[in-house]
């Protein structure tokens, strides 16, 4: 495999393999905004 | 016009709604919409003829420009005005309902022929474990199985091995689809997406271990840097992310009006956008390194090969991989294996997304509309794909709602919303409101640039198939099953905003409301205040909490 495919290859891989991860890393540490407006009260669960 | 609920008033009785059990069974499911047959038979060969490894770049740049602030679109218009697709768009715009029923109309018409590739899936897995299709792979597919008869008939003629597993794969849909979204449709997802990436990560390992898997690597990645001066190659990189991430289906509308109010938009969108890329980079490794085995035995060069996209790469030159691979018959299973899995949970999301509008607009509940809905689409489907004539049938109505219906429903949605709505901030706060991670006050604007480049895309390929026909089809065929299926998709967008939403949606309420967005009441007004989310912080000595709605998505699960 040539260096210039290899360099390629790698480079997709870090950019969206690593943005799925630290995708997820962000989720992990922020799963949800601390400071929401008062309010929102689900709907009541329809029957499945 | 002003939105109900958006001043404190007392708020209606609330209309009962299916929520997901959590954020990981959404993004799953999101997931699992995104993750199709697209993403293995079209992405590979798409980034093979569009530069091989410098198609990275523009692809990159769609993701962040088109295919991410679009996802962030659907799902800030489901969160915030919690209905299917036609009722957020109704509750968008009051004109805007029949966008909103066209993209119902969409996933009526792919859900007909998606099932029917599902099922030729099917049978290839069951083909697989004796080799049925070694000898003559081309022959196999197209005469043996399918039967196909000539382009311009249209036949009456029902393929049983065909008939058979897609009236399987029917009732697989309908019995998922009726036991509603908690029990079916999200069960279905965290059993089948673990599993279909389980699956691919072996079929990845087993096809690079074979002789010649580097060269057809090499292949894809291999850069030609002088198409990045081609605009077709950046328009097929916008088209890729924007056909790969079900974007203007609905689906994500929907599947964002089923996330709990108090539920992180953004974050959980990013990992939908980048997992859907990155199921879509393994799956261009799996591709290429199997062909590069394949070219390897023929003793030509992958450039050399035929069939390298669409059905005829997975039914065709797959098998012809396969017949000549040791142990062939383990990676054929798992690979219709993967195909019936990512099929499935992609289709579900389209049945569930037209169940859900019907629910809204009639008040039947899950099962009464699965069953409905799924034994008129079963019949259709296997009538028109389900004879001898379903390939080119196929072929025909695939290209005119994905092609042209897509692009349509897309810059329609774009325009109901942001331009003749004048949602645009209001949907920015709302998601700032509610998601760590804000869009940015320029993600409109992004959104809008794609919408010109949409409709650049639909006038191009509509003059094309006008000008020139397609695939040599007789020209009255083409008028009554491509153009008649556009034509289909406006009568849906026409027809059905004429009839009654059930009573219990009259009076929504949204939340945040504009008030606590810092927006004039009146939609359309001009914005003079500043929305930080910061002014909601809680101060730990004022004894105040976030109010009785405090409990976020993650305390669920």
């Amino acid at each position: 495999m040539s260096g210039e495919s290899l360099l390629l290859m790698l480079l997709s891989m870090v950019v969206i393999w690593g943005g799925l991860a630290a995708a997820i890393t962000m989720l992990v540490r922020r799963p949800h905004h601390e400071h929401m407006p008062p309010g929102g009260e689900d709907d009541p669960p329809a029957d499945d | 016009m002003s939105d109900a609920g958006a001043r404190g008033a007392v708020e209606p009785p609330q209309a009962k709604r299916e929520h997901w059990s959590g954020q990981t069974a959404f993004i799953l499911a999101a997931v699992g919409s995104a993750v199709g047959l697209g993403n293995i038979w079209r992405f590979p060969a798409v980034a093979y003829e569009n530069g091989g490894g410098a198609f990275v770049v523009p692809y990159l740049i769609a993701l962040l420009t088109a295919g991410i602030p679009i996802l962030f679109l659907e799902n800030a218009i489901g969160h915030r005005f919690r209905g299917s697709a036609p009722l957020s768009m109704h509750r968008v715009h009051r004109h805007a309902e029949g966008v909103g029923w066209f993209q119902i109309g969409i996933n009526f018409v792919i859900g007909l022929y998606y099932t029917a590739v599902i099922a030729w899936a099917l049978s290839y897995f069951y083909f697989s474990f004796t080799l049925a299709y070694a000898d003559d792979p081309q022959g196999f597919f197209l005469e043996d199985y399918l039967q196909l008869g000539t382009p311009g008939e249209v036949s009456v003629s029902f393929v049983p091995g065909v008939v058979i597993p897609l009236v399987i794969v029917w009732g697989i849909a309908i019995g998922t689809l009726a036991l509603g979204l908690h029990k079916g449709v999200e069960r279905l997802n965290i059993i089948g997406m673990p599993l279909l990436v389980a699956t691919f990560l072996i079929l990845v390992i087993r096809a690079l271990m074979l002789p010649g898997a580097v060269d057809g690597v090499e292949a894809l990645f291999t850069p030609d840097f002088s198409a990045l001066s081609d605009p077709n190659v950046w328009i097929a990189a916008y088209g890729q992310i924007f056909f790969s991430l079900s974007l203007a289906y609905g689906v994500m509308i929907t599947y964002a009006s089923y996330r709990k109010r108090r539920s992180n938009i953004t974050g959980p969108g990013l990992v939908v956008a980048f997992g859907n890329s990155s199921f879509e980079l393994l799956a261009g490794i799996a591709v290429f390194a199997a062909l590069g085995f394949f070219a390897h035995d023929q003793g030509t060069t992958v450039a050399e090969l035929e069939g390298i996209a669409g059905p005829m790469l997975s039914f065709v030159t797959f098998p012809a991989v396969i017949a000549q691979m040791p142990g062939g018959w383990i990676f054929g299973a798992l690979f219709f294996a993967s195909l019936v899995l990512a099929g499935l949970t992609s289709l579900i999301s389209l049945l569930q997304t037209m169940s859900a509008a019907l629910q809204d607009k009639f008040g039947w509940n899950p099962r009464t509309s699965a069953v409905s809905l799924g034994v008129v689409s079963a019949v259709l489907s296997v009538a028109g794909f389900g004879t001898t004539s379903g390939l080119i049938l196929l072929d025909t109505v695939d290209q005119w709602s994905n092609q042209l219906g897509i692009v349509a429903a897309a810059v329609g949605m774009i325009a109901a919303a942001l331009w003749f709505g004048k949602r645009a901030t209001e949907l920015e706060r709302h998601l700032a409101a509610v998601s760590p991670m804000r869009p940015g006050r320029y993600w409109h604007l992004l959104v809008s640039a794609v919408a010109v480049l949409l409709v650049y895309m639909f006038v191009t390929k509509a003059i094309s198939l006008v000008k020139d026909g397609y695939e040599g089809y007789p020209t009255w065929y083409l008028v009554v099953f491509g153009w008649g299926t556009i034509a289909f998709l406006v009568a849906m967008g026409l027809v059905m905003p004429r009839f009654a939403w059930r009573d219990d949606l009259e009076h929504p309420h949204i939340w945040p409301s504009r008030e606590q967005l810092r927006l004039p009441a009146e939609v359309g007004a001009p914005v003079t205040e500043e929305f930080d989310p910061a002014i909601y912080e809680v101060d730990p000595g004022d004894g105040h909490d976030a109010g009785p709605g405090a409990r976020t998505e993650e305390d669920g699960r």
